[in-house]
């Protein structure tokens, strides 16, 4: 009896020793991996349909776009031949016999399966004049050369063919990929050897463009906090009823179209509308002001648009600043704007950071307005993709013109990310 | 009970017939009177609503007077802006400056006045000495506790040498321990600088530990201002003797009156004799105030004839360590508390008719509740 109670004894407490010493060996933190790990899952599994949306929606349009700008697939798929025997060739000189051979034969090929104009565009993108010589090549050339004779009788054809140029434009689109486009969403281009020169003045104008654009988008933003800073002040320090009111006015814009809006500083700045019609019948100007279809009209339509993402951020943040911050300023001696800029100003920052970074980023992407009221020296770098995209096809130089784009937005966001962080770290920035 | 600091008499602030109103219809202080002494630590005490926080809002220049003035010496300061005030404050949620670590915050009221650098390094340091928060100086005010923050906030009130200190509510948000920590080294440094103080509380415990004088607010309206005993044990109308401690009150009429002393009938059947405070004449209606502690349970009729002497029974005896609280059912009053020192109700239990017995100095006549 008494032995049988003892090895149930035994039996019952051995699995728990084991147990107890096993999860010793464990270390803690992995066990608290182990017991978090099916909560982690359920979180996951809740968001997961968002991030299925965001993969399918963004991240993959948008490598595809990256690719895009580096994708070089017209040549080798019109000219495989070539492109191959073009492999070895080292730039000097002209290539051997083979080579034009095998020209021959892609361009006859290509000529007959519809595929060569596609090639010759690209092609032309960077020997000006090389479509035609493609295509009429591919008209002329009736029959396969005999062995021996295919260099003569393409030169004979079209002298270009004895030009060198000819036959690196060919190797340096002979893919899979080509720096061409991102070089010349920059300005750069590469010469017949292959290094990185400035594009000749007539198609230099990217560069132009992205500043302008930048331009355009730090004087918004600049405009946007100043005007809209005083605004969200007082917001932020009314009374809840009459601030909840006057929000409404602010967020009134969001209800309208864009196009909407826009138009209607057409109607108001034209020479005709609303603004020189009140100057001129007050006599103040003789003949109509030109308010639109210049840099001034973007800035005033862009700003209206744009001004209610600066205000809330800043709202936001001005909420959180309890008032007793400004009155313990003025009782320890501050006057008036050595609080404001001492005090109330650097609590600020949070909003206008986030504010500026916000409207800023819209600013430089924004394609509808400045199309609509700019002048043709207004234009900004979206108006640019978007004649890429929808009028010359040249979905490789849209593609990197937006990734360049894209390439200086993250890096403003990262800086603001960093900043922010550093702030973070400084300590606690509220009580 | 007396504050450690003696005031001196010369006064330093002076409320002249102050009103206040937020909405033109109604006052917040009804008409307000009051020095406030060099030296002395007052505090403001009251109920939410009564007019105290308002008060020290006009006198730090965050409000301003409907009618009337304040002076400080002989300047009245009724257009002088908070920042030329010269008057330190600390908050009800410390409003430490959170993008600032706590030096620059103690630095803060020097450096706007334009002290030179190196004097302010040597008057902060000495402050967060004085607070011993040294240590912490490099820190950021989220990352100090509630009390630390306090203490911070206190050294930055004071590193400028004001001529006064306003404090509003300042211990609100602190635990027990904590805030009773924090009156004693208030109250230290009151009296080792010197500081003339006006506190605001609705913590009477905190009042009457702290102060030399306390001025009880209801309504708009100063009640009485006095010694922290001088409230507790004479206190002038009902508000201040039911706000202030512990208080048992008899409703009764008034008989007569002779030589300050008046013979009171009351609602329930009886008569007592009270000392005449503030009822007016014969007839008028009076609420009597009794202290708990003032008042003795007899179990039988002990025949002194200078005491008064009302029937009760007993219901309750709570037993608190230091004392006892006995709780008694008379007609005039169903819950008649009585403190009994610790160890003296041997021989009492609940259920037991008894006699409670006071004397009339213990037993003031006021006006009705």
């Amino acid at each position: 009896m008494v032995r049988k109670r003892l090895l149930r004894l035994l039996n019952r407490t051995m699995p728990m020793t084991a147990a107890f010493v096993a999860g010793a060996d464990v270390p803690l933190k992995r066990r608290l991996k182990r017991a978090e790990r099916a909560r982690q899952f359920r979180a996951l599994g809740l968001v997961l349909p968002l991030l299925a949306f965001l993969l399918f929606t963004f991240v993959v349009p948008l490598a595809g776009m990256i690719w895009k700008s580096v994708d070089d697939w017209e040549v080798p798929q019109a000219m495989p031949q070539t492109v191959a025997a073009l492999e070895h060739w080292n730039g000097q000189g002209l290539p051997d016999e083979a080579a034009f051979a095998a020209l021959a034969a892609d361009v006859r090929a290509a000529y007959d399966a519809g595929t060569l104009a596609v090639a010759a565009k690209r092609l032309n993108y960077i020997v000006n004049g090389y479509r035609t010589t493609l295509l009429a090549t591919g008209r002329k050339l009736k029959e396969q050369p005999a062995p021996g004779t295919a260099k003569e009788t393409l030169i004979a054809l079209n002298p270009a063919w004895g030009e060198r140029e000819s036959w690196t434009a060919i190797k340096s689109a002979s893919g899979p990929v080509t720096s061409y486009y991102l070089l010349a969403a920059v300005d750069l281009t590469r010469n017949a050897d292959g290094a990185i020169v400035h594009a000749p003045a007539d198609q230099s104008i990217y560069r132009e463009v992205f500043m302008r654009t930048f331009e355009i988008g730090f004087g918004v933003t600049a405009l946007c906090l100043i005007l809209g800073f005083p605004v969200a002040y007082l917001l932020a320090n009314l009374p809840t009823g009459r601030s909840n009111l006057l929000m409404i006015f602010v967020l009134l814009p969001f209800w309208t179209s864009l196009l909407v809006r826009t138009c209607a500083w057409i109607v108001i700045l034209q020479s005709e509308g609303i603004v020189n019609g009140s100057l001129e019948w007050l006599g103040i100007i003789d003949e109509p002001m030109r308010l639109i279809y210049n840099r001034f009209g973007v800035y005033m339509a862009m700003t209206h648009v744009l001004l209610p993402f600066m205000i809330l951020p800043l709202y936001s943040v001005m909420r959180g600043i309890s008032p007793a911050y400004m009155r313990a300023a003025a009782s320890l001696g501050a006057p008036p704007t050595t609080a404001f800029l001492r005090i109330y100003l650097p609590q600020t920052i949070p909003g206008i950071g986030a504010g500026c970074l916000l409207v800023f980023i819209l600013a430089i992407g924004y394609y509808i307005t400045p199309a609509l009221v700019g002048g043709a020296a207004d234009q900004m770098i979206s108006s640019f993709i978007a004649f890429y995209t929808t009028e010359t096809v040249n979905w490789g130089l849209a593609s990197a013109l937006g990734a360049v784009l894209l390439l200086s937005t993250l890096v403003l966001a990262l800086v603001y990310g960093k900043l922010a962080l550093g702030r973070q770290t400084t300590g606690g920035l509220k009580n | 009970m007396d504050g450690g600091m003696i005031a001196t008499t010369e006064t330093l602030v002076r409320f002249s017939g102050v009103q206040k109103t937020y909405d033109g219809e109604h006052l917040v202080v009804k008409s307000l009177d009051l020095d406030i002494r060099k030296g002395e630590f007052l505090t403001l005490l009251g109920p939410s609503g009564s007019g105290k926080t308002t008060t020290l809002m006009m006198l730090a220049g965050f409000e301003v007077p409907t009618h009337g003035d304040i002076f400080i010496g002989d300047r009245p300061i009724k257009n002088t802006p908070p920042h030329k005030r010269d008057i330190g404050m600390v908050f009800q949620n410390y409003a430490l400056f959170p993008h600032l670590t706590i030096e620059e915050n103690v630095a803060f009221p020097l450096s706007v006045r334009g002290v030179p650098k190196a004097e302010v390094k040597e008057r902060v340091k000495a402050a967060l000495d004085m607070i011993k928060l040294g240590n912490l100086a490099s820190r950021h005010p989220g990352q100090l506790s509630g009390g630390q923050q306090q203490r911070v906030a206190l050294a930055r009130a004071l590193v400028f040498n004001p001529a006064l200190v306003l404090m509003d509510e300042p211990l609100g948000a602190l635990d027990k321990r904590l805030r009773e920590h924090m009156q004693l080294e208030i109250k230290r440094l009151h009296e080792t600088m010197g500081l003339t103080v006006v506190y605001v509380t609705h913590d009477q415990g905190e009042a009457l530990t702290m102060s030399d004088r306390i001025a009880v607010f209801n309504d708009g309206i100063v009640q009485q201002i006095d010694r922290p005993d001088a409230l507790y044990e004479r206190p002038v109308n009902s508000f201040v003797a039911n706000f202030i401690g512990e208080n048992n009150v008899l409703s009764g009429v008034v008989e007569n009156i002779e030589q300050g002393w008046a013979r009171v009938t009351l609602d329930a059947g009886g008569s007592v004799v009270a000392q005449a405070v503030n009822i007016g004449g014969a007839g008028n209606r009076t609420s009597l105030s009794l202290r708990p502690e003032r008042v003795a349970i007899e179990t039988g009729d002990s025949g002194d004839s200078s005491m008064n002497r009302l029937p009760a029974t007993l219901t309750d005896l709570i037993y608190l360590g230091d004392h006892t609280l006995a709780v008694l059912s008379t007609p005039a009053n169903p819950e008649f508390m009585v403190k009994l020192p610790a160890g003296s109700y041997a021989g009492l239990a609940p259920g037991q008719d008894v006699y409670i017995a006071f004397r009339p100095e213990d037993c003031r006549a006021l006006d009705p509740v």
